[in-house]
Order: structure tokens, then C-alpha cells, then sequence
């Protein structure tokens, strides 16, 4: 039985953590709405540039653009982007078991895998398990900016233009709502439009101005920083999210764990206090005696 | 049936404006070109500059800055690296960055002049699309 002190320290103990949780909880949500609305003011842009693209590379040949171009597969390169910091529930271990899962599925039908990290808990993840990372990027999420996009697309469009890779696929968090992320696998390079348009959509006879390899050389390279600067943001409002929800989650359990700690300090109190009367009683008795 | 355009103009930061509209002009890099109902499918890269679109009622004009125009069964999708309304022109800012990019033109030695340049090209090109608000 725990003497009455130390459930009173206990309780404060746990008050002071809640106290914690729920600041955090606040953080969270203010760092939420600023990301997602980066995030919805983004997504049309992003929607539109995937479809100009599609449009115009169902009447373009591969030969047009490097980024165009489909080889057949033998080396590719999987990015896989979570947060820098943890206190976010499940998300950065959703992300990572389906990226895991990814990669061994790869491995299996024996492609040449290399792996890329985003965000800190990717790295030390794949540290831990002794995968060698090919390139990694700490310190973006909590203030994500183009240029971080931009130097990540640059990097990729590097490698698969001098064919060290031949696809390149990203692992993130989809925001779906405060309450949910998807964990999406998609791939980056080659387009991935390219061949599901070709049938689906109306191929246009486009004029092109200036040209259509500098249309091409334009368009091509932004698309895939705005595809990564889409994730970088889906992600990050996703982190926000998930964080929002299990600081909440901390909370409540922390006032329950107070509740039900409350209610043991109060039991102890009563069985001391019948306890000393007790002995008054019995003291009283014995002098009568 | 009376042939419309249907005119987007989305940056990273939004969606600016969509709507039908019979006319829409605008800067591309090879110059000024118009666009009417039933153009000819059309991709092009955009400057620095004016966009008019036109409706029977009221002429309305944008500062692009940067982008790419795809033109194709009746619709007119901007992509720009950012646009504004001209009444939404915050012109103050505009004097701002056209004083401070002059500076740095006068100053420039080996700093970079063709961003100083561009930044001067924008700052009035704004300053003159603000000024364009009259009403039709």
C-alpha cells in the first residue's frame, strides 16, 4: 500500500505531465492550420500541373526529355520522408513498415535498391538497421520552404538523368483528415501519367511556344518539385495532425490516470483517519479499564 | 449556344480566379497573343506581365509573373508562379521592391543582375497593372 505521500506526488507528477500534453496539443494545432492551408493552396496548382503534363505527354515521344524517358527497370531508388520529430503516435512508423514493406518486395524480384531519407526518425531508422542510406535530408519539416523542394527534385533529376536510377518512388503521408493520414507509395520518375494517358485522355495537337523541347524543359523539371513540395507539405500537416490527436490521447489519459489516483489518495486518507480513531478509541477504552 | 472560355488562373498559393469569359490576352514569351472561343490548342510559357480577361461587362487584368499557359478545347489554364488581381496589387510594396531593386542595379558590380532585373521588371509591371483599374 503506498503510503499517502507518494500518491501525492505521483498525482502531481502526472498533473505536471498533462500540463505538458496539452500545451503541446495546442502547438500542434496552430502548426496544423498554418500547414494545411499551405497545403490546400497548393493542391490545385499541383492537380493542374499533373494534368497539363498529362495532356501534353500523350502526344510527346520519350525521346523529347530525359525525365521522359522509360527504361526498363533494374535500379530503383525509394525516398522515404517522415518527421524530424517524434510525439506523433503512429504516423513516422506507418510510413516506415509500409516503406519497409515496399522495398523488400523489391528486393525480392531482385532490383537494385537504394534507399533516400527524409527527416530524422527515416534516418535512424534505417541506421539502426544497418540500411546504407544514398542521400539524406534532416531538418526540413516545421519550416518547409521551395527551396528545400527544389534542392531534393534537383537531386533526383540528376540521378535519374545520367541513368544511375531508373525509377524513383516516394513513400509519405497523404492528409486526409485531422483524424487520418494514408500512407502513400507513389512514384516520381518516369511520369507516371504517361502511359495511363495515352487512351484515357483527348491527345491535343499542341502548339508549341517557344518550343516544345523548352516547353519540356521547363515543365518537366518543376513538375517533379512541386510533386515534392506537394509531399513535403501533405506530410508535414499530417505530422501535425497525428501529434494534435495522440497529445489529445496523452491528455485524457493523463486526467483519467489523476481520476483514478484521486480516488486511491482519498481511500488511504479515509482508512488512516478510521485508523488513528481506532487507536483514540482504544486508548480511551484501555485508560477506562 | 454562346462560346465561352473558361479562364483558370492557379499559383502555389491558390486559385486565383475562375471564370467564364469571352477574351483573354496575355504575355507569352513570344510576345503578346490573344485568345478566343474555339483557339487552337496552345502551350506556351508566360512572362512578366498583363493579363486581360474579358467578359461582356467589365475588362479584368492580372500581373503574372512567370508561367506557362495551356490552351485547349475552350479553356485557358494559367500556371503561374504567382498572379494578382489588378486591384489586389499591393502597390506600396511594389514602389518598395522597385526602389530597392534600382538601388542594387545602380550599385551592381558583381551581384546578381539579372535577378535585380527581374524584380525591378515585376516591381513595374505591378505599379502599371495597378493602375489600369478602370472600369469598362
Amino acid at each position: 500500500m503506498p503510503t499517502l505521500r507518494d500518491i501525492k506526488r505521483r498525482i502531481k507528477a502526472v498533473h505536471s505531465t498533462s500540463k505538458i500534453t496539452k500545451a503541446m496539443k495546442m502547438v500542434a494545432a496552430s502548426k496544423f492550420r498554418k500547414a494545411q492551408q499551405r497545403m490546400f493552396e497548393l493542391r490545385p496548382y499541383a492537380d493542374r500541373m499533373g494534368a497539363v503534363l498529362s495532356s501534353l505527354a500523350g502526344g510527346a515521344e520519350s525521346e523529347i526529355h530525359p525525365l521522359l524517358a522509360v527504361r526498363p527497370r533494374k535500379n530503383v531508388d525509394i525516398i522515404v520522408l517522415t518527421s524530424d520529430r517524434g510525439l506523433c503516435g503512429a504516423f513516422n512508423s506507418n510510413i516506415l513498415r509500409a516503406a519497409s514493406k515496399h522495398i523488400s518486395h523489391l528486393k525480392k524480384e531482385e532490383f537494385e535498391v537504394n534507399v533516400s531519407a527524409i527527416g530524422r526518425k527515416a534516418v535512424d531508422y534505417f541506421k539502426r538497421r544497418n540500411v546504407p542510406l544514398k542521400k539524406s535530408w534532416t531538418g526540413i519539416s516545421g519550416r518547409i520552404s521551395y527551396a528545400n523542394a527544389q534542392e531534393i527534385a534537383a537531386d533526383i533529376i540528376e540521378h535519374y538523368t545520367n541513368e544511375a536510377t531508373d525509377e524513383i518512388i516516394l513513400a509519405y503521408n497523404e492528409f486526409k483528415s485531422v483524424a487520418a493520414q494514408k500512407v502513400v507509395v507513389t512514384r516520381l520518375l518516369p511520369l507516371a501519367s504517361i502511359e495511363a494517358t495515352a487512351e484515357t485522355l483527348p491527345v491535343f495537337n499542341f502548339i508549341y511556344e517557344p518550343s516544345k523541347e523548352d516547353i519540356f524543359n521547363n515543365l518537366l523539371p518543376k513538375n517533379v518539385e512541386i510533386q515534392i513540395f506537394r509531399a513535403l507539405l501533405e506530410s508535414q500537416a499530417s505530422e501535425e495532425a497525428a501529434r494534435m490527436s495522440a497529445m489529445e490521447n496523452a491528455t485524457k489519459a493523463a486526467n483519467d490516470m489523476i481520476n483514478s489516483l484521486t480516488l486511491q489518495f482519498n481511500k488511504a486518507r479515509q482508512a488512516s483517519i478510521t485508523k488513528e480513531l481506532m487507536d483514540i478509541v482504544g486508548g480511551v477504552e484501555a485508560l477506562k479499564g | 449556344m454562346e462560346n465561352k472560355l473558361r479562364l483558370e488562373i492557379v499559383t502555389p498559393h491558390g486559385l486565383i480566379y475562375s471564370e467564364e469569359v469571352d477574351e483573354v490576352t496575355a504575355h507569352g514569351s513570344e510576345g503578346e497573343f490573344c485568345v478566343l472561343p474555339g483557339h487552337a490548342p496552345y502551350v506556351t510559357t508566360l512572362k512578366i506581365g498583363m493579363l486581360i480577361a474579358k467578359t461582356a461587362k467589365e475588362s479584368k487584368y492580372f500581373f503574372v509573373n512567370w508561367g506557362y499557359a495551356e490552351i485547349a478545347a475552350d479553356k485557358v489554364l494559367i500556371l503561374a508562379d504567382s498572379a494578382e488581381k489588378s486591384e489586389e496589387i499591393d502597390v506600396e510594396r511594389a514602389k518598395e521592391a522597385m526602389k530597392r531593386a534600382e538601388e542594387r542595379i545602380r550599385k551592381c558590380e558583381e551581384c546578381d543582375f539579372h535577378r535585380a532585373e527581374a524584380s525591378l521588371e515585376r516591381a513595374a509591371t505591378r505599379i502599371q497593372i495597378s493602375q489600369m483599374r478602370i472600369p469598362k
